[in-house]
């Protein structure tokens, strides 16, 4: 009887809208098809080139199974790497209508060879397409750029933009410099002009800076929560060098990043714009007006605080209208939409943040 | 306007620093010469922080005629002490030499500095304590001043900033931590930085205001620091009060760090409990800059609640530093209860020196007499 009942719970749970799904690829040989010659060959010599002190590893090694989540091995391959699988396990049982690809792995984003940089990229793109959302229609691509060179990446959008798989631009937020400095405004010109959003996902050592500004962290429990530290800081100088004011149509979502500190970064920003006006004469509002019209938040990892309700005064503040739920699968952090929040939302609610909110921020069918 | 309670204590406030004329005679003759030959003692040793013309760097009405802001005492006592109604005060020094690549150059003006301020104003005004200025840069030096300045009972604190070479956290740091433990003194993280790396993870800043911004996220990294290094484990008995720090960034911090913690905590097995329990026991917040809506004071009401302790935030008006205008320097709708363990209790409980209260005013008088 049980059984019966949790079927028919399932079938009039609501549908899902999952803004942060990592696939990955079985091995480098699933981009080949997507590479010329002499970029397969630098691949297999020279290997990716990034910003740290260790190859082919993170200098701040994971917890359990590197991170992931011990269920989501496949036969073979690493997690996130068999779409059956993530079909079985993720977008069927959780009821999701729609997941977006963040495509993390050995991305144009940090590689230093900005050429190889910008193959990678644009290897990355094709695989999305052709070994995911041409496959599983449930799914949608985000354009990878490598970031650090406006030139290439301004290519690389419009060599994408006509194609409705690809929903949004995703580019790191842990980059060379701020991401407000105008080195990468052609970026933000391109995303206003094709119309997609702005996807910011942790990620990570593009740039090559500690991780916080006081230095390098010793343990990963730090390293994680840099990211949420790091994702404050590129919110501001998106915020403080103008990028809104230029560019008033571009939308913004940060993902994995948190959400929770939001409100009081926005009541800080605020309070010192005001004593400081005069340092930034190009900001004609204050910086929370404009994030509370460009900026979107994904849900994952979903906070919890001791008294839960607490919760629910955060998402009241931040705006019901710009949270967008997330699951992160495969990682070990995954939140399960069954039970990521541990107090009571309104049906209206639900249907925002599950779903509604994503699909007009993608202008989904 | 008086504060609900007289008898207030202070837990932020800064005197002007000397120039380095002024530190001359706390200076040995090598360092008198040096600094004459090389033209240092027309330096200004101002932290790139705090430039004195930013209008966070002084509250308008408290700009002086002459001379930099928090420079003159009697203006500290018309400006401060006395419309507060100021029990105890702890001056906060910020002072250049901490940037400073030269350790010994760098302990050799903190002394002078901390030499200077027991002469120069502790000496001169009762209400007045003082925190330690130390040579970070070299916890060894930075150890051997704290031992050096401890038996005046007068310091309360160890002096350092948000911002430095490497996270506060590491093992680097622990000298500092077992001669302030030793000594019963709090360990003060103010704001600020020593640009040793760019004030961002992902680079620097173009603007002052986005620096200044970006100190709350210090506080995050560093107060993470302190609890993942298991400092509070080695040093139990140890007390650090974030300086200018905000606070209403706190609860988000206690939620994602005790949730965190749980799923990795096979990598710092030191720490037995939820950090949230921890930061409660050790760690403490001045209460300004307060970081919430003027215009809804029930969000910062609700954030209050949000922290799960009244206990953790301590008085203190920021003096000279911008933060609030007129008197306004308690958020509105407080319970009596609350203000009384904001602006007496709190303080008295985290500054152990404090607590010494009769002998101290005893010494002071005594101090006081030997020094005229």
């Amino acid at each position: 009887m049980n059984v019966a009942v949790r079927h028919a719970t399932a079938a009039q749970r609501l549908k899902v809208v999952d803004c942060d799904i990592h696939p990955v690829y079985r091995t480098t040989a699933e981009l080949h098809p997507f590479m010329a010659a002499h970029w397969r060959e630098h691949m297999a010599t020279f290997g990716p080139h990034f910003r740290h002190g260790l190859t082919g590893q993170l200098p701040f090694p994971r917890m359990m199974a590197a991170g992931m989540r011990v269920d989501s091995f496949p036969q073979d391959g690493p997690p996130g790497s068999d779409l059956d699988l993530m079909r079985k396990q993720h977008l069927d049982a959780n009821g999701v209508e729609c997941g977006m690809l963040i495509a993390l792995s050995r991305g144009g984003m940090e590689e230093r060879n900005l050429e190889f940089g910008a193959a990678l990229s644009s290897a990355i793109n094709d695989w999305q397409l052709e070994c995911w959302v041409r496959k599983e229609p449930r799914l949608r691509a985000a354009i990878v750029v490598p970031q650090e060179n406006a030139e290439f990446a301004v290519a690389e959008i419009e060599r994408r933009a006509g194609d409705p798989a690809f929903v949004q631009i995703m580019i790191s937020p842990r980059s060379s410099d701020p991401l407000g400095h105008r080195r990468y405004w052609p970026i933000y010109a391109a995303a206003e002009r094709c119309g997609k959003p702005l996807a910011l996902h942790v990620a990570g050592y593009s740039g090559g800076h500690p991780s916080t500004g006081s230095g390098w962290p010793t343990y990963y429990i730090q390293e994680h929560y840099a990211m949420s530290t790091g994702m404050q800081n590129t919110l501001s100088s998106l915020v403080f060098e103008g990028v809104l004011e230029r560019f008033p149509k571009l939308k913004i979502v940060m993902i994995e990043g948190g959400f929770a500190w939001l409100p009081a970064l926005c009541w800080r920003m605020d309070k010192h714009w005001e004593r400081m006006r005069a340092e930034t004469p190009h900001l004609k509002r204050r910086p929370s007006e404009y994030v509370r019209e460009h900026f979107w938040f994904t849900t994952q990892p979903i906070e919890e605080p001791e008294n839960p309700e607490h919760l629910a005064d955060i998402m009241s503040w931040v705006g019901w209208d710009r949270l967008m739920f997330s699951t992160d699968y495969p990682h070990w952090d995954f939140d399960d939409p069954k039970q990521a929040f541990k107090f009571r939302l309104t049906e209206q609610q639900k249907a925002m943040i599950f779903r509604d909110n994503a699909r007009a921020f993608y202008g989904l069918p | 306007m008086k504060l609900p309670f007289e008898g207030a204590i202070d837990c932020d406030l800064h005197p002007a620093m000397p120039s380095v004329q002024g530190l001359l005679p706390y200076l040995d003759d090598y360092w008198r010469d040096q600094f004459s030959n090389r033209h240092i003692d027309r330096m200004p040793f101002v932290l790139s922080s705090y430039p004195p013309g930013s209008p966070l760097s002084s509250r308008p009405d408290w700009r002086l005629p002459s001379g930099s802001p928090g420079g003159d005492l009697d203006a500290i006592r018309r400006q401060v002490l006395d419309p507060f109604g100021i029990r105890y005060a702890i001056c906060n020094p910020l002072h250049g030499a901490v940037a400073l690549f030269n350790d010994d150059m760098a302990a050799a003006l903190c002394a002078a500095v901390n030499d200077w301020m027991a002469r120069e104003l502790l000496d001169r005004e009762p209400r007045l304590r003082a925190s330690i200025l130390v040579p970070a840069q070299s916890p060894e030096l930075a150890a051997r001043e704290i031992e050096r300045v401890a038996p005046d009972r007068r310091f309360v604190q160890v002096l350092l900033l948000a911002m430095g070479e490497t996270p506060l956290g590491r093992r680097i740091h622990w000298p500092i931590y077992a001669a302030a433990e030793k000594h019963e003194l709090a360990i003060g993280v103010h704001a600020g930085s020593t640009y040793r790396v760019a004030p961002t993870y992902s680079g620097w800043t173009s603007y002052r205001v986005e620096d200044y911004v970006a100190q709350s996220a210090a506080f995050e990294t560093q107060l993470l620091s302190l609890v993942a290094e298991g400092v509070f484990q080695k040093f139990p008995k140890l007390k650090v009060v974030m300086i200018e720090s905000g606070f209403t960034w706190l609860p988000t911090w206690l939620w994602r760090t005790a949730k965190t913690w749980r799923g990795v905590r096979a990598e710092v097995p030191w720490i037995d409990r939820s950090p949230a329990e921890i930061v409660r026991e050790h760690v403490r917040f001045t209460l300004q800059p307060i970081d919430a809506p003027p215009a809804e004071p029930d969000m910062l009401l609700r954030t209050l609640d949000h922290l799960g302790s009244d206990r953790l935030l301590l008085f203190s008006t920021d003096y000279p530093h911008w933060q609030f205008d007129g008197a306004e320097a308690l958020p509105e709708g407080l319970s009596g209860d609350t203000m009384q363990k904001l602006l007496v209790d709190n303080p008295l409980e985290t500054y152990p020196r404090l607590r010494d209260a009769a002998v101290t005013a005893g010494q002071d008088k005594t101090s006081g007499k030997e020094a005229s």
